[in-house]
């Protein structure tokens, strides 16, 4: 009987929970920290399969040579690697279709190189193929 | 004493929903919280306006290559390309669509890349992205 006078008294049953947002903020904390909030970035590309050669008409080609010392060749023309864009721009608009060839000297710096890459992508040309020099 | 304070009136903050609130900015940064952060190599990236972000970072794997062109594959060190392309092949099979980031010095010579993004195409590694940073 003590029992049943003890369930149907006034006292009242809770789980304290005031210590519940101490927790997660603990929680919290360590995840903040964690948390690495600088993205990866990066120029994208899609390289071709390999060994598969498609053929593509000359005319839809456009190269562009950068030789050892990060100057620009296009279409027999050295371009001042800021001009890239703009001349590359002209060309697609010419010919939709147009493939870029980026061929690299490999005694180039990789800084020459993600400049020019950096111009195309730019001019949004969508087709940029790396040549692959004779190693 | 006509301005008799109102000494029953009890003000009280709530507290009960601050638990609430937490919990989602918890949840917020345990779905953002990639734990996959590598050491790398000492790099200087170079700069690029068309810089982008890339989404889907859980499929990562990076590339370093550094100014003595020592080569390191998600801080795994790589002594010949033979053994990067059987490394990129074993990460490829674990994650088939499998983004290699290239995190090259900006003093290497291309010739290095070069030979890298060789060996990723004989890997069947088709999704490269060079590593840049942000240039305005």
């Amino acid at each position: 009987m003590k029992l049943g006078k003890k369930r149907g008294g006034l006292s009242e049953i809770e789980i304290p929970t005031a210590s519940l947002a101490d927790i997660v903020f603990l929680l919290l904390i360590f995840f903040l920290v964690t948390t690495s909030m600088n993205p990866a970035k990066g120029l994208g590309l899609t390289l071709p399969p390999p060994g598969e050669q498609v053929k593509i008409a000359s005319k839809n080609v456009l190269n562009v040579y950068i030789n050892a010392k990060g100057k620009v060749l296009i279409k027999e023309e050295v371009v001042p690697v800021e001009d890239v864009e703009e001349v590359v721009k002209e060309q697609l608009k010419e010919n939709p279709k147009l493939v870029i060839s980026l061929q690299t000297d490999l005694e180039a710096k990789y800084e020459d190189m993600i400049n020019v890459l950096d111009q195309l992508k730019l001019a949004e040309a969508k087709r940029i193929s790396l040549a692959v020099p004779q190693l | 004493m006509e301005f008799k304070a109102k000494s029953s009136l009890s003000s009280k903050i709530p507290t009960a929903s601050i638990a609430d609130i937490v919990f989602l900015l918890l949840i917020f940064f345990m779905t953002v919280t990639v734990f996959r952060r590598h050491i790398g190599l000492r790099v200087t990236l170079p700069a690029a306006k068309a810089t982008q972000k890339i989404e889907s970072r859980r499929l990562i794997s990076y590339i370093w290559i550094d100014r003595s062109r020592r080569i390191n594959i998600d801080d795994v060190p790589v002594e010949s390309l033979r053994e990067l392309r059987i490394l990129v092949k074993e990460k490829l099979q674990e994650t088939p669509a499998l983004i290699v980031s290239l995190r090259v010095d900006k003093e290497v010579p291309y010739r290095y890349v070069a030979e890298t993004i060789e060996e990723l195409k004989k890997a069947d590694a088709l999704r490269v992205n060079f590593g840049t940073l942000t240039k305005d």
